[in-house]
């Protein structure tokens, strides 16, 4: 990962109120803060992942792409840092780690956005850039899996303390995987990992230090995946692993499954919005909803001739970013203007 | 031309995670994902083909998996964010099409159905 740029995050479970609220801090929900921000239009972002970029952050930070005009080939993570430094003049709001999951009108028009963390922000105008929907952890296939989360399955650690004494199961062999196993091994009662295969994708580092402790006998090693969980009212005993040579039992009562990511729609479906096989239709004018004041740009929207590609998400925030100005301002005239040769948008973008 | 299109002709069979076949006429060249997403058969391929997501995982009919070019280490590793791992296990944005490939056959594995 390159540096970062430097960008604006909140506290979680504030009041905040802007013009824009964005719902997604991928490339294209970056892009439209530029646009807005070129029509003095503040924007507040919400994103689950803690950093800015969308899928260019999680899916693919160092694959090449190549399909941004004029750029012949750069990195998701470069595109991301690119974008920041490109709206820094603009000084977004970044809500991380954070999902949208509440959206109602209030009494004086304005939309009010609830986190599921309790951040709270108000604007006339809210832009769902969610692209695929939210980055859930991936959840295992593994029968009666929902009877035991948040009981005895965890996706992620918020207090270690709540794993002490605990006979631990990790499942997965990322980073995420080996470093709780070494986080948690020194408070567990027992701690055992299992993967499907020897080799791990994590840090070496790590996998040494992992290697180790098993030699040592301070933690389990099972190189198989979890076929069935066994337990009553969502407190785990055991856990079935398939292994090359067969089915073993292994007691746990503290199951951590670290399987990545993967994209969810989440409460969007719940925003009130017409939705279509999972996806949002726009008109191509001002990608606007059927909601008015509600726009949709990026990859979660549709429309005839729909390509889900970036320049076209960038394409639909300048044009979204017109109507917004309509609304939230609506005493004032839109004035069409080029970056090239507007003195006025050069000391915007602290240019001139 | 046409005899010679015959031979170019390559039929990509897929198994559905409903377990029904169905016969995809493929082009050299293409990612097994790419057609399978084509044709409209349910397949998330969430990251649209960039080894990153491993939400297009399939399994390789037993038959044909030796004619297959084995996995990159990258692929390996993104299996590691699949489910149920079998030795016939494969990204399919992994699998480049080829004339010699003309009936392979792939199943849907889990973790590829779209939400």
């Amino acid at each position: 990962m390159t540096d970062t740029t430097e960008f604006s995050t909140q506290p979680a479970g504030g009041h905040f109120e802007t013009d824009v609220i964005i719902a997604g801090a991928g490339p294209v929900g970056l892009f439209a803060v530029f646009e807005l921000g070129l029509l003095d239009l503040n924007a507040h972002l919400v994103d689950i992942l803690d950093r800015p970029g969308g899928q260019c952050a999680e899916l693919y930070p160092e694959k090449p792409i190549y399909d941004i005009p004029g750029i012949p080939v750069l990195s998701g993570d470069a595109l991301t840092q690119n974008l920041l430094a490109q709206i820094a003049p603009f000084k977004p709001q970044f809500h991380l780690s954070q999902m949208a999951v509440n959206l109602e009108k209030l009494d004086n028009k304005k939309w009010r956005l609830t986190t599921d963390l309790g951040t709270t922000i108000e604007a006339p105008v809210v832009v769902i850039a969610a692209g695929g929907g939210s980055f859930q952890p991936k959840k295992p296939p593994i029968p009666g899996l929902a009877d035991y989360e948040g009981k005895s399955v965890f996706y992620s650690v918020r207090h270690m303390e709540n794993f002490r004494d605990k006979n631990i199961l990790i499942a997965g062999g990322g980073d995420s995987a080996l470093d709780w196993s070494l986080a948690l091994r020194p408070l567990s009662k027992s701690l055992g990992l299992v993967h499907r295969r020897p080799d791990f994708r994590a840090a070496p580092d790590s996998v040494n230090k992992m290697r180790t402790l098993v030699a040592a006998g301070g933690m389990t090693l099972y190189t198989g995946q979890i076929t069935a969980l066994h337990g009553e009212d969502g407190h785990l005993h055991s856990v079935t692993i398939k292994t090359a040579d067969g089915e073993t039992d292994v007691s746990c009562d503290a199951l951590l499954p670290f399987f990545g990511l993967t994209m969810k729609l989440g409460p969007v479906a719940g925003f009130g919005i017409a939705m279509e096989n999972n996806l949002i239709p726009v008109d191509t004018e001002k990608f606007e909803t059927n909601v008015p004041t509600i726009f949709a740009i990026g990859d979660i929207n549709t429309y005839p001739g729909k390509l889900k590609l970036i320049l076209s998400g960038f394409h639909e925030a300048a044009l979204m970013s017109q109507q917004a100005f309509r609304y939230v301002r609506p005493n004032e005239k839109l004035r069409f203007q080029y970056t090239t040769s507007s003195t006025n948008l050069q000391k915007k973008l602290g240019v001139k | 031309m046409s005899t010679q299109n015959q031979d170019l002709e390559i039929i990509l069979n897929v198994t559905t995670q409903d377990g029904k076949d169905h016969a995809l006429l493929a082009l050299g060249g293409w990612r097994a994902m790419e057609v399978i997403r084509d044709y409209g058969l349910p397949i998330k391929a969430e990251c649209g083909g960039a080894c990153a997501c491993a939400t297009c995982h399939v399994y390789v009919d037993p038959a044909w998996l030796d004619k297959l070019v084995p996995p990159t280490e990258e692929e390996e590793n993104m299996l590691d964010e699949a489910f149920e791992v079998q030795d016939n296990s494969r990204l399919s944005c992994q699998i480049l099409m080829r004339p010699g490939f003309n009936g392979l056959h792939l199943t849907l594995a889990p973790g590829s159905e779209p939400d």
